[in-house]
């Protein structure tokens, strides 16, 4: 019986790479900004995305890939503020992979401006999957303390902005906005950090904003 | 709790490996995780051990190379190792750092028996 040692040095997430890759080529050809919203569950991604979707309205076409481990939910709120939306249901699955936006992406229509991407409610496994977005949005909300970025730090590492939502309840509680806002950028400096309430519709403009900007930038990099 | 995925991508590059070299059984396999690449090795060891019966790699042994936080300052051209959620540069404190080792997850090698 010959044993033989065989050196493979073969990246376990190369197949994912891949396929985001094709992604970001495919919406970058179309002109279209990806953006991958990751938080706990709870946090607000969907209530961020219906207050964008009232800021945009008559200005900018947005569609939604929606993640959840079950029920089309989440995708009927978005549909009722007029955007499409997509949703995936992972039956227990705790993120999203490149592969599952992969078969939705011919769907989304070729003249949009942004395509969410609300993965999966989770701080943790969400971080390490690369969909092939642009830009990657983190969500911390007041409730949940501001104490996660330290906690959490590879989804913080992984992202392009962060987000501080429920600011209407803060006051409320023990959330410190500037300690949440320290430990992000101590974990990655130059960090966008918005602060929102999308249920009083306050500081979703700057994220719009920010969105814009990116879209800019993304359009005139590709001419 | 994504280990079960990783450990599915696993047996693929597995299955091809042996395939491809005319093995009949595969050993050992050995895996880099970086600290920071968001998987626990327990849970990576048990998803391995659940996922390999009956298939080739029923008897394998997972080994694991845990790889440390490596960053890359800018600033100053320092190198350093670091703890977990620790990102700046140990020579000048500047928090640029560029992280270059540490979130892999990568099959090293793997044993074959013919």
């Amino acid at each position: 019986m010959t044993v033989k040692t065989l050196t493979v040095a073969r990246d376990l997430l190369a197949t994912n790479k891949q396929a985001a890759e094709a992604i970001r080529a495919e919406l970058r050809r179309r002109g279209i900004l990806g953006v991958n919203l990751l938080s706990s569950p709870g946090s607000g991604k969907t209530a961020l995305l219906e207050a964008l979707a009232d800021l945009f309205r008559g200005r900018h076409r947005m569609a939604v890939i929606e993640g959840d481990v079950e029920t089309e939910r989440d995708a009927e709120r978005i549909r009722r503020k007029g955007v499409p939306a997509w949703q995936i249901t992972t039956g227990g699955a705790c993120h999203l992979e490149a592969r599952m936006i992969g078969k939705v992406i011919g769907e989304v229509p070729a003249d949009i401006d942004f395509l969410f991407i609300e993965n999966v409610g989770n701080l943790v496994c969400p971080a390490s999957y690369d969909l092939g977005e642009d830009l990657r949005f983190v969500l911390l909300s007041a409730p949940e303390g501001d104490d996660k970025p330290a906690k959490y730090p590879a989804a913080f590492l992984s992202a392009d902005a962060v987000i501080l939502t429920k600011a209407d309840l803060a006051p409320h509680l023990p959330f410190d906005p500037e300690r949440a806002r320290a430990e992000a950028l101590a974990i990655k400096p130059g960090l966008e950090i918005f602060t929102v309430s999308a249920l009083r519709g306050e500081g979703v403009d700057g994220v719009a904003g920010f969105l814009v900007a990116s879209l800019d930038r993304l359009r005139s990099g590709r001419a | 709790m994504h280990e079960l995925s990783l450990v599915a991508s696993a047996f693929e590059v597995l299955e091809e490996k042996a395939r491809e070299h005319g093995a009949r059984r595969v050993t050992r396999v050995v895996l880099s995780v970086g600290v920071m690449s968001g998987v626990v090795p327990d849970l990576l060891v048990s998803a391995f051990d659940s996922y390999k019966k009956g298939t080739i790699a029923e008897e394998a042994r997972l080994e694991i190379a845990a790889v440390p936080v490596k960053v890359r300052c800018p600033d100053c051209g320092g190198g350093a190792v670091r703890e977990e959620a620790d990102f700046s540069c140990a020579a000048c404190g500047s928090r640029r750092v560029e992280i270059v080792a540490g979130r892999e997850l990568v099959i090293e090698k793997i044993d074959l028996e013919a």
